[in-house]
């Protein structure tokens, strides 16, 4: 076997090769939604598969969110693992249902009986220019679902290694797509795929002493430019990609802010009952005494995504995660 | 050409190109206007007397199950029953039409479809009880959980009935669903997806009068139930639910046709609901006793007593067989209903997650605690 060199792949290549690699070793891996086929997804992230698997394997399903969920939860049912595509992240409200009230706790009811395994991709996230409706960070929503493990890459070595994990687990996983680093690009050879931590392991992008950024998906590039960018003012930031909000690792969250002392979330849905909310809380319960500050959270408006042309006041980008980071330099009012 | 380009005043009028020409002729698809029935009808000779036999035995059993578990919730080991009495010739003769290797995807009114599949009465009872959601491994008997969110179990049936085919397995699925569940959102996709794929699944609507209070014709404006699936492209069927004989036969004509790859098929069964919505309603508030009567006389135990007495298969023998078989499960089920089901509270964090989440570990280490601590002031207490 020939070893393809590394050479520039997208996200979307390397998600699209993943879902591949699935089918050919596993045929119970079976891709549905709606363009996926003949089209190759609007993102053409199952680009070929069809063509290469059939229809019966990567099918274009009638235009029905609810009904692509809960069809695949029938076929996990008969032992299929289907791999369910939501064409964007607003469109996968209608399945909602679907997700809350079976795909997330039919192990559950069921005492293991009937376990799920199923991956629902949701490409998610602004940045794009996307009109209303196609820009939702959802997260939120998933993450307070029992049930369901909610994951998202930042890297194209994660896109692939987290999208084959999230098929192979017999769990439900909400894997987000961040649309806005589809075309973002690395060095990767597809046929030596490089091994990536296990989903629900955060991973330290960047080390630093001074303080910590925890963030995930979209935002990691933002907080990995903030970083170098607060270098020139003195700061030594570290990076914590979370990658998994569900199950969630307070280890390497917590080992990195006893280091630092001090933290910030930042993530690009709203604030107000955002992951951030959550995040704080578990790290201040667990970290308080090393805490020379509050926990900051830089998160997107409490309001409903904004039409494009004002998409760019709406997203936290590395002026705001450096204004926060300045506002560390805690002192008690007296 | 554009609209504008168009030659005068002529009016503009495409010819469909082929595609929009109807893909499949609504007529077969068609149900009767009028419910099909078999009993009391010239077509009775032609059933099998096993058949009816086992069909009477059943609907005695599933009458004496319904009344038991009424009798349970009055005495507080259920926490609430939705009755099928008066529906029971749908319930069984359902589970009658299925082959063992097939799935029945029953709603919450359907544990007596359930049991005649060969379900534990207890087992099929565990969710109302409160113990756990569902009370058995759904592929032992290949019975879906029974559930509870309107027409959501549709689409679930679909794509079983769909991979059973993919692999190449002569598998057909049975998806129950109330009058009002057919309002849902869950059931236009599920019959969709149904038909596009030609999934061997077989669609049964116990059009049982009412959705709790509401009437079927605050439901619906379509002439019957049955018709909405032409829109689709299956074929609709209403057949007399109360006619245990008619049910069995249009069920089991729509299962072999899917299992041969015909595809779907809608049935409406028209049938009522004798008791409340469940036993925590009142009934009197939404129809009158006059219209109860009605059905009373139409009684899917009395229709069979009828067809079987003409045929003198109905003796002392019979009646008193069947009897005291639904007393003995009724007597089971009383007696095991009555013992307090042993739970292990740590089963709370067992079946989330394949494996343990850290959030789980420490929550399960919690309660442990609180466990141990309730435990040592119980033992200082005595
Ligand atoms: C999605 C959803 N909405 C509301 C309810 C509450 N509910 C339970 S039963 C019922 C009426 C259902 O009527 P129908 O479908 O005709 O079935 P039947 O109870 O008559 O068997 C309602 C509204 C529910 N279970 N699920």
């Amino acid at each position: 076997m020939t070893t393809a060199a590394a050479k520039p792949v997208t996200m979307a290549q390397a998600l699209q090769r993943a879902m591949r690699d699935a089918m050919a070793e596993d045929p119970t891996v079976h891709v549905m939604g709606e363009d996926v086929g003949t089209l190759g997804g609007v993102f053409r992230v199952t680009d070929g598969l069809t063509k290469e698997f059939g229809e019966d394997r990567c099918t274009d399903t009638p235009l029905a969110e609810a009904g692509i969920l809960g069809t695949a939860v029938g076929m996990a049912m008969y032992g299929l693992r289907p791999v369910v595509e939501m064409q964007f992240d607003a469109f996968a409200y209608p399945a909602f249902e679907q997700l809350i009230s079976h795909v997330a706790r039919m192990r559950n009811r069921t005492r293991g009986g009937m376990p799920l395994p199923l991956t629902i991709r949701v490409p998610y996230g602004g940045g794009i220019g996307g009109v209303e409706h196609h820009s939702d960070s959802s997260e939120a929503y998933y993450m307070a679902t029992p049930g369901l493990h909610v994951v998202t890459p930042a890297t194209v070595e994660d896109a692939y290694g987290m999208l084959r994990a999230a098929i192979a687990s017999d769990d439900p996983v909400v894997f987000l797509e961040p649309k806005r680093l589809y075309w973002s690009k690395a060095q990767w050879s597809p046929d030596a795929p490089t091994a990536v931590e296990p989903i629900g392991r955060a991973v330290v992008r960047r080390p630093g002493r001074s303080a910590t950024l925890i963030t995930y998906g979209p935002s990691v590039p933002v907080c990995m430019e903030a970083a170098e960018a607060a270098r020139a003012e003195g700061w030594d930031l570290e990076v914590v990609d979370l990658r998994s909000l569900v199950p969630f690792d307070d280890e390497t969250v917590c080992a990195s802010v006893r280091r630092t002392g001090r933290a910030v979330v930042v993530h690009e849905s709203n604030g107000f009952g955002g992951p951030g909310g959550e995040i704080a809380a578990r790290v201040t319960e667990r970290c308080f005494h090393h805490l020379e500050a509050p926990v900051l959270r830089v998160a997107g408006f409490d309001i409903p995504y904004p039409p494009p042309m004002l998409e760019k006041h709406h997203l936290p980008g590395v002026d705001r995660v450096l204004d926060a980071v300045a506002r560390l330099q805690w002192e008690a009012e007296s | 050409m554009t609209v504008q380009e168009l030659p005068g005043d002529a009016a503009y009028r495409p010819t469909p190109p082929p595609a929009w020409q109807p893909r499949t002729d609504p007529g077969p698809l068609l149900p009767d206007p009028e419910p099909y029935r078999v009993l009391g009808t010239d077509a009775a000779a032609a059933v099998d007397q096993e058949l009816l036999l086992r069909l009477y035995a059943e609907l005695v059993r599933g009458r004496r199950y319904n009344a038991q578990a009424t009798a349970l919730t009055k005495q507080g080991r259920l926490a609430v029953y939705p009755s099928s009495t008066g529906q029971e010739a749908c319930e069984v003769a359902a589970a009658m039409a299925l082959e063992e290797r097939d799935w029945l995807f029953p709603s919450y009114r359907d544990t007596l479809a359930a049991v005649a599949r060969g379900l534990d009465p207890v087992q099929a009872l565990t969710l109302l009880r409160g113990d756990w959601h569902t009370g058995y491994d759904p592929h032992e008997h290949r019975i879906a959980p029974l559930c509870t969110p309107l027409a959501t179990q549709l689409p679930h049936a679909v794509g079983l009935a769909h991979a059973a085919r993919l692999k190449g397995d002569d598998v057909v699925a049975l998806a129950m669903v109330g009058d009002g569940g057919t309002s849902e959102g869950d059931f236009h996709e599920a019959l969709n997806f149904a038909a596009v794929w030609q999934a061997p699944a077989v669609f049964l609507v116990q059009n049982n009068g009412f959705a709790i209070s509401v009437p079927l014709a605050k439901q619906t404006a379509a002439p019957s139930l049955a018709h909405k699936a032409v829109g689709y492209g299956m074929p609709g069927r209403l057949v007399d639910g109360n006619d245990a004989a008619a049910v069995h036969q249009v069920l089991t004509e729509a299962v072999e046709r899917a299992r041969r790859g015909g595809g779907p098929t809608l049935i409406e069964a028209v049938t009522y609901r004798m008791d409340a919505h469940t036993n925590a309603d009142d009934a009197t508030r939404y129809r009158g006793e006059s219209e109860v009567d009605v059905w009373r006389a139409h009684d899917p135990i009395l229709l069979l007593e009828r067809e079987l007495t003409r045929r003198g298969l109905l003796d002392d023998r019979v009646r008193n067989a069947a009897a005291e078989a639904a007393e003995t499960m009724a007597a089971a089920l009383r007696e095991q209903m009555n013992a307090d089901p042993v739970l292990d509270p740590m089963d709370l964090f067992t079946h989330v997650y394949a494996e343990r989440t850290g959030q789980l570990r420490e929550q399960a280490a919690q309660l442990t605690a609180e466990l141990d601590a309730a435990a040592d002031a119980e033992g200082e207490a005595r």
